[in-house]
């Protein structure tokens, strides 16, 4: 038992200064030098300001932004404090928000039932995507905000909207970000 | 269920198809010692690494040495992790002037890390800076997965030589896996999910102000080095608190199908390792068709069920149609970008292996969807399972089945030419019919009646029970996974998740080492024509069938009390 006493110690210490700070370094060294906008966050910067990532969802209210997913990341799309509801799929609370926000959004949008994204908080809380379906039930509120043809507003989205990955991988998206960033583009 | 969905669920799996002989011809080659391609570069390092430890990598040890060599590793492992944590602001790399967490949090994360468990009661982002995230969380991903490993390729041995005595050298087995598996695989890996979006920098969170001129705070770091052996060594331990659904662990469709590969990767692998070195491929590709058997029943309920919601949300003027405009479905606790096929088998994969790392939330899976990673665990993490651990797990399972077999025929059990005795017998009952059930039950039943227990769930009626099930499950099974609503961040979840931690690593090793150390004694017996055959489909069915109706018998009763009961009540319309 003694025996394996030193070994056991050393090389634990021997392990933690390869993986745990070698292999590390080696990866940040590597991932700098080859992809350095991703590698520190992916972040959009406009004039000398971070505006936010373009992976990480954050928080739109006015009407004349697309509006991103319920959130439950702290106080709603607090990106040091990620995760979801965990709400039960039978939880009377989970049904009520459902039902409230379902209800606020048919007013917007009477004649259409509500895309389930739209009413549900995601995973993470920092979901950047909506669904197109998502993105359409919003689009008459956007042109009326705006004073944009609806047909305008909708060829934005289609030109956001991402297609699965390699044409199979994951579900098409918009990126809610960069959708609305687009909007501000064309009224500038 | 969407075509589109079966498909990635066939792609993922025809990906695990396409790796499993190389992967798993390399690692025998490892563990056998040959030679590999990256001899030039490891070796010296090895070698070095031998001399600092007074190692003599040429001696083999006897199943105990073996054991308490694993044991002591991992011991200090412990005692470094836990106090890593605890001096946590006397350390540097610590942008967000990150406190120690308590010592009952620091106890349980300590374990969590060593058992390859990755159960998180703590959130990655606001408790843990980046040295402890590095020195501490990274090096037990790496040599936690390594030890299962090295138990595995024992175990391995104890099947492939005959009259003999020892079972190879922990600590060479434990480097080789480390230096020459998973830092290649992951260094290839962490690249290539920076490459999609993954950060790797050490960087204080970033201000942003908002296109609406609020200040969002973002949380980086780095994120892609972890991210890569979490995955290879189903560790599953997030960054971040919301693990793989996050968008830096996560960041697209590819980075998800790479994770899940990833997930799978080594445990399939090691199948096909485990039948070259016993000699016949057929042996271990049969082991891969039970596991593959039990994971499309997993994900073939998993799938169907998160389709639906609560006839309550579905009332509330909501589309849950799937489309090519939606994913629809269950979205409560799920990403836009992964959708319902994409969650539902990440939960299944990273249930059946013992990963625990997680993509969409399983707290608000529909009743059903959620008992498919309960069940997963509950069979004992053998459908693939941990790297190593799946291995030794299922391997235990075969003994049973062919003692069942023996006594149904009436002959002395026999497995690859190893008659099965009492004593292996006593072994493999004690790990997988007593341990993990009085683990699981009984600690579930204890937080079910006490005052500190019950203050523990988020949810109501049967699905509060579910949360406590589910760490219990999640903690003896290694997974690592949660019904997160459960609030376990208490000095009560955190010491009885700890200690069911513990004995479901070291309580399932130790007799599997022992059944290997009285297994590599014996002679082989020539097969007869009365020698039961351990390939073909009778054998896969009747392996199948004994870890079905033993997880089956043992947890039914809890799982009708939780997940079962909430399906009917749910379907009646009723909330709680």
């Amino acid at each position: 038992m003694r025996s394996q006493l030193r070994p056991a110690i050393v090389m634990m210490l021997l392990m933690t200064v390869l993986t745990g700070m070698i292999y590390p370094a080696v990866v940040t060294g590597i991932a700098q030098g080859l992809f350095p906008h991703r590698a520190n966050g992916s972040l959009i910067v406009e004039k000398g300001q971070v505006v936010g990532s373009e992976l990480i969802g954050q928080n739109f209210t006015r009407p004349e932004y697309f509006h991103p997913r319920p959130s439950a990341a702290g106080a709603g799309y607090d990106a040091t404090a990620s995760g979801g509801s965990n709400l039960g799929p039978a939880s009377r609370v989970l049904a009520a928000r459902v039902d409230s926000i379902s209800a606020a959004l048919h007013r917007e949008n009477p004649d259409v039932p509500v895309p389930i994204d739209l009413v549900t908080t995601s995973a993470s809380g920092l979901d950047p995507d909506i669904t197109p379906a998502a993105a359409e039930f919003q689009a008459p509120r956007i042109a009326s905000a705006r004073k944009l043809p609806l047909e305008r507003v909708r060829e934005l989205i289609a030109a956001t909207t991402e297609d699965r990955q390699l044409g199979v991988l994951g579900e098409p998206r918009v990126n809610v970000l960069l959708l609305n960033r687009a909007l501000d583009a064309v009224n500038r | 269920m969407t075509g589109n969905g079966i498909l990635q669920i066939l792609l993922f799996f025809g990906l695990i198809l396409l790796v499993t002989r190389p992967l798993g011809n390399y690692m025998a080659d490892v563990f056998n010692g040959g030679k590999t391609f990256l001899d030039r570069i490891i070796g010296p390092v090895e070698r070095l690494i031998y001399r600092l430890c007074g190692v003599d990598p040429e001696q083999e040890q006897h199943w105990t040495t073996y054991t308490v060599a694993m044991i002591l590793f991992n011991v200090a492992g412990m005692f470094l992790l836990y106090g890593l944590q605890r001096l946590q602001h006397l350390l540097p790399f610590n942008p967000g002037a990150l406190g120690a967490p308590t010592a009952d949090l620091s106890f349980n994360t300590a374990v969590s890390f060593v058992t390859n468990t990755n159960w998180q009661a703590y959130s990655g982002e606001s408790t843990l800076g980046y040295a402890v995230q590095m020195l501490g969380l990274t090096v037990q991903n790496f040599v936690s997965a390594a030890t299962g490993i090295a138990i595995a390729i024992a175990l391995t041995r104890g099947f492939a030589r005959h009259s003999a005595n020892t079972l190879g050298n922990f600590w060479v087995d434990m480097v080789r896996a480390t230096l020459r598996v998973l830092l290649p695989v992951s260094l290839l890996l962490a690249i290539v999910l920076v490459w999609q979006g993954v950060p790797q920098n050490l960087s204080p969170y970033t201000r942003a102000t908002t296109v609406e001129g609020t200040v969002q705070t973002i949380a980086q770091g780095p994120v892609a080095s972890q991210e890569a052996i979490k995955m290879f060594g189903t560790n599953g331990g997030g960054f971040f608190n919301a693990n793989s659904a996050h968008p830096y662990e996560n960041p697209t469709p590819l980075t998800n199908m790479l994770e899940m590969v990833a997930l799978f990767a080594i445990a399939a692998g090691l199948t096909y390792t485990f039948g070259s070195m016993v000699g016949n491929t057929r042996q271990g590709w049969t082991l891969f068709a039970v596991m593959s058997l039990l994971f499309f029943m997993g994900i073939g309920l998993a799938y169907p069920s998160e389709t639906n919601v609560h006839p309550a949300v579905a009332g509330a003027g909501v589309d849950i149609t799937a489309s090519d405009r939606q994913a629809g479905g269950n979205m409560e606790g799920k990403e836009v970008r992964f959708g319902i096929a994409n969650s539902a088998l990440f939960a299944t994969v990273t249930t059946d292996a013992s990963c625990g790392a997680v993509n969409s939330m399983h707290d608000s899976f529909t009743p059903l969807g959620g008992m498919v990673p309960l069940i997963n665990m509950e069979l004992g993490e053998v459908i693939f399972g941990g790297v190593g651990a799946g291995m030794y797990g299922i391997l235990l399972f075969a003994i049973l089945t062919v003692f069942i077999a023996g006594l149904m025929v009436g002959r002395t059990p026999e497995y690859l030419g190893k008659k099965i005795e009492a004593r292996e017998m006593k072994m493999t009952v004690l790990a997988i019919v007593l341990i993990l059930p009085l683990s699981i039950l009984g600690f579930t039943a204890l937080a079910a009646i006490h005052p500190d227990g019950i203050k523990g769930p988020l949810n109501a009626g049967p699905h509060g029970f579910s949360e406590i099930l589910y760490a219990y499950v999640s903690a003896t099974a290694n997974n690592g996974s949660a019904f997160a609503g459960l609030s376990a961040n208490t000095p009560f979840y955190n010491l009885t998740i700890g200690l069911a931690m513990l004995i479901g690593r070291f309580l399932f090793i130790i007799p599997a080492m022992a059944v290997a150390g009285s297994l590599v004694r014996k002679k082989v017996v020539p097969p007869s024509p009365g020698t039961f055959p351990t390939t073909g489909p009778l054998w896969v069915g009747l392996l199948a069938g004994v870890i079905l109706i033993v997880g089956g018998l043992t947890f039914f009763p809890a799982l009708s009390l939780g997940p079962i009961v909430e399906h009917l009540l749910m379907n009646a319309g009723k909330l709680f």
